[in-house]
Formats: structure tokens, sequence, C-alpha cells
């Protein structure tokens, strides 16, 4: 009864059970039901983690991969806050201009990757930019948004108070902004993280893509996972950068 | 008055939607005219929609839209049926919910078709794997959404519908799902649309047949304005599908 009672209170600990059981189950099936040449134990891919870091050309792929994913989330940033601002501001262009951003958001944009090979070639800057198409419009979309729910009777008052353009957006429009930018940012990086990845998968030289290529010719699933494994790592601290941020800076209402 | 002005407004908005469009149009074919820019990297507007007029009557498309369809098809279906049951079964319990929706919202929150090369690994170059990665994808907004969904659904009307004596199916069928429906559907509608995407990317990244593969191996040849009107077609048919999607969307929500 106590013990039920302490995993009723504590979902985290029956979640990491979870999780444990189903390394076990990968485990078992991985090692005796099947063929090693496609999967690996995580037992083993824990313990190859040291050789895939020394494989020659790794530990540079993961910093060009992080190198991509950090310049396209910067630029994404500054686009997507200063499109969003250009066109959130006055309810003219937001009207106007709104439906385009919303129509290009909802192409499928893998279908036009090729296109980006061709222009900026096979290394990191074709990843970049796709980055950046995927990570700007998300964020465009938030300020958009989080300018659209400003009350309109702060704005007023700020006005009858005698404050200025310069003024309003700095005490006014800013503050209120600030939630649905940074919840914005964290869809942003989600959307950077899957246009890099997307173009390090397509083609790469010296990235990351070029090692998972390497490996999954030669039937190593060993180094492979951990390679994996290693990105996913970035990738979870990334994005929760980004969430604890939105959650710092959502807080002052 | 007011009205007028509204309707002025919307007037210079459709202008500027429009014009934006016939700018972008416009610059688009002075660019390959005029200003010499490489045919190899932007082809004439004029050539890609002829190439496009091609590619529809020449029918060569229907081998590889099969193909596409078809994984997305069986992946869908895949990713609905687990993902509606596991999330109905995890959203009957408090402490379930409480264990497994951080769980798979965690899980979510990455980007999957990084894992990519071990279903590629596993599964083959075939559609097997374009298969598995997009149910694995799509999985989780259909269960996120399911469990949100029924764990959401009214208390008091559970225990009403429970006090006048409904059994479990009467409940399953006239409280739980008519509540639960909307926001489930949203998150089919949301796994439908993530499907379609993963399984064009993972054949444009590593495939034999496709839609997605079909684009790459026009960029290859650089055979660029057949590769921009085939762009142009797979836009098309995500746009309808999707379209068909939200309609069904709209249509279940009446029917519940």
């Amino acid at each position: 009864m106590s013990a039920q009672a302490f995993l009723l209170r504590h979902p985290g600990v029956v979640r990491l059970g979870v999780v444990l059981l189903l390394l076990l189950i990968w485990e078992i099936a991985a090692r005796w039901l099947i063929d090693p040449m496609f999967i690996s134990p995580p037992s083993r891919v824990l313990a190859s983690l040291g050789s895939v870091w020394q494989t020659p050309g790794v530990p540079a792929a993961l910093r060009l991969t992080f190198f991509e994913l950090a310049v396209a989330f910067a630029i994404a940033v500054v686009l997507g806050l200063s499109i969003g601002l250009a066109v959130g501001l006055q309810p003219f262009t937001r009207r106007s201009l709104m439906p385009i951003i919303l129509l290009i958001y909802g192409l499928p944009q893998i279908t036009i990757l090729p296109i980006f090979i061709l222009f900026f070639g096979i290394g990191a800057p074709s990843k970049i930019a796709f980055g950046v198409t995927h990570g700007t419009f998300p964020i465009i979309i938030a300020v958009v948004a989080g300018l659209q729910n400003i009350k309109p009777i702060l704005l007023t008052s700020a006005r009858s108070m005698g404050a200025n353009r310069w003024h309003i957006l700095r005490w006014v429009i800013f503050p209120h902004m600030i939630p649905s930018f940074f919840s914005g940012m964290r869809l942003g990086m989600t959307g950077v993280l899957l246009g890099v990845l997307l173009a390090e998968l397509y083609v790469s030289t010296a990235g990351i893509g070029h090692f998972t290529t390497l490996f999954t010719e030669n039937f190593d699933p060993t180094k492979l996972f951990g390679l994996v494994a290693m990105l996913a790592a970035m990738a979870i601290v990334l994005n929760e950068m980004v969430r604890r941020a939105e959650l710092r800076f959502s807080r002052w209402r | 008055m007011a009205t007028r002005d509204n309707q002025a407004q919307s007037f210079g908005s459709r202008l500027v939607q429009v014009g934006f469009l016939i700018a972008v149009l416009v610059l688009w074919y002075l660019a390959t005219t005029r200003w010499g820019v490489n045919r190899l990297l932007l082809p004439n507007p004029v050539a890609v929609w002829q190439q496009l007029l091609d590619v529809l009557r020449s029918g060569e498309y229907l081998p590889d839209l099969r193909v596409t369809l078809t994984e997305l098809v069986i992946a869908f279906a895949l990713a609905m049926t687990s993902g509606t049951i596991v999330g109905f079964f995890v959203s009957r319990r408090h402490s379930t919910i409480r264990v497994f929706d951080p769980l798979f919202a965690a899980i979510y929150s990455i980007p999957i078709i990084m894992f990519l090369p071990l279903y590629v690994l596993f599964f083959g170059l075939g559609p097997a794997s374009k298969i598995a990665l997009g149910a694995t994808i799509s999985f989780f907004p259909i269960v996120l959404s399911t469990i949100a969904g029924f764990g959401n659904v009214d208390r008091t009307l559970v225990t009403a519908a429970r006090s006048m004596g409904a059994s479990d199916f009467h409940l399953f069928r006239y409280v739980l799902v008519p509540g639960a429906l909307p926001v489930i559907l949203s998150g089919l509608r949301m796994g439908f649309t993530i499907a379609l995407l993963s399984i064009i990317g993972s054949e444009t990244i590593a495939s034999l047949a496709g839609l997605g593969h079909h684009i790459v191996q026009l960029a290859e040849g650089m055979d660029m304005a057949r590769m921009f009107a085939y762009i142009a077609f797979v836009v098309v048919i995500a746009a309808l599908l999707n379209g068909l999607v939200s309609f069904l969307e709209a249509r279940g929500r009446r029917w519940a």
C-alpha cells in the first residue's frame, strides 16, 4: 500500500521504470532475437560511445552540426522577429501579408531541399539556409500573434498618458510580446533542428550526415546508434535550453 | 460607414496579396530572360509550366504517386490504430496519464527524422523504412491528442451517465467518444500531415521510388525545369491531401 502510494506521488519514478523496461526489451531482442547486422543492444551502444567519439572526424562533425544549428537559429530569430514586427505592427500589413506567410509555411518544404543544395552547395551553407527557412516561419507567426493579442486599451491609455511611438514599443508592446516570442523561439528551434538534420541526412561531406551514411553503409549499427544518441542528446539539450528560457521569461505577468 | 471602410481595407489586402504573387512571377520571369540568371539554378517559368503540363499528360507520376500513397496509407493506418488504442488505455487512469504523457511529449519534441538512418539500416531502402518512420512520427501527435481528448472528458458527465445506468459500451459510445472526438480528430489531422512530410522527406533522403525520390532523380540529372514542375505537382498533391483531411475532420466533428 505505501509503495503504491509512493509510486502514485512520484510518476517520474514509474516513468524511469518504463524507460528501463523498454531498454531491457531492446537489449534482449538485440542480443538474442535479431541479426546483429541491423541492431545493437543498448549496453554495447553505451560502451561504444567512447570509440565513436574517437572515430576521426566525428567530434568535428558534431561541432559542425552544432555550428550550423546555432547560426541557423540566430538568423531565424533575427529574421523572424524583424519580419514579424514589420508585418504585425500595422493591421493592414498583417491582414495583407499573413495569409501569404501562412500559405508558404504550409507548403511541404522538404520538396525543395534539392534546390537548396543546388543553390548553396553541399557544405554548411545549404544546411543553415534550410534550417533558417524551417525556423523563421513559426517565429514570425508567434510574434504576429503576440502583437495581435495586446489589449487595445493598454495602447490607448499609454498614448493618452503622452507616450510616443518608441515609448509604446519599449514599454507596452515588447513586454507583452515576450511570452509569445519565446514560445515562437521554442517552435523555431524545433524547426531549425528539423531543417538542418534533414539537409545533413540528405547530403553531407563533413557533418553528422556523412557519418550516419558511412556507418549505415558499413553495417555498423553500434556506432550508428551511438552517433544518433549523441545527436539526440544535442537536440534535447538545445530544446531544453529554449524551453527553460521560455519558462523564465514568460513568468513576469 | 465602418463596413465600407472594412470592405475597402479587405480589397486593399487582396490587392497586396495578388500583387505579391504577380511580382514574384514577373521577377522570376525577368530574372531568367533579362538578367541572365543561370538556367541550371532557376529555369524559365514558361518552361516549367510546359513541363508541368507534360508531366500531367504523360502520367509518368503514376508509379511514384502509387508508392508514396501506399506508404502514406499504411503508415497512417498503423499510427492511427496504435495511437488511439494506446492513448485510450493511458487515459483511463490519472496515474498512467502522469507517467506516459510527459514521456510521449518529450519524444515528440525531438526531431524523430534523425533516426532515419537506423530505420534504413533495419528496414532497408524500400517502402518498409518509410512506412515505419512515418508511423512512428505520426504516432506521437495522435497518442497525445487521444490522451488529452479522453482525459479531459467532463467527469460529471461520466458520473451522470453511470448513475443513469449506462453500460461500459454506452458510456464509451455516447459520452467518451463524442467528448473526446474533436481533440482526437485534430491530432489525427496533424499526424496525417507530418506522416506525409516525413514520408516524402525520407524518400528524398534515401529510397528507391516515390515522389520524393523522383524529385531527387531530376535534380541529379540537372533537369531543372522538369524538377520545378514536379515539385509544383507534389506541392499540389500535398495540398489536396491536407484539404481532404481537413474536410474529413470537419465532417467528423459534426457527426460527434
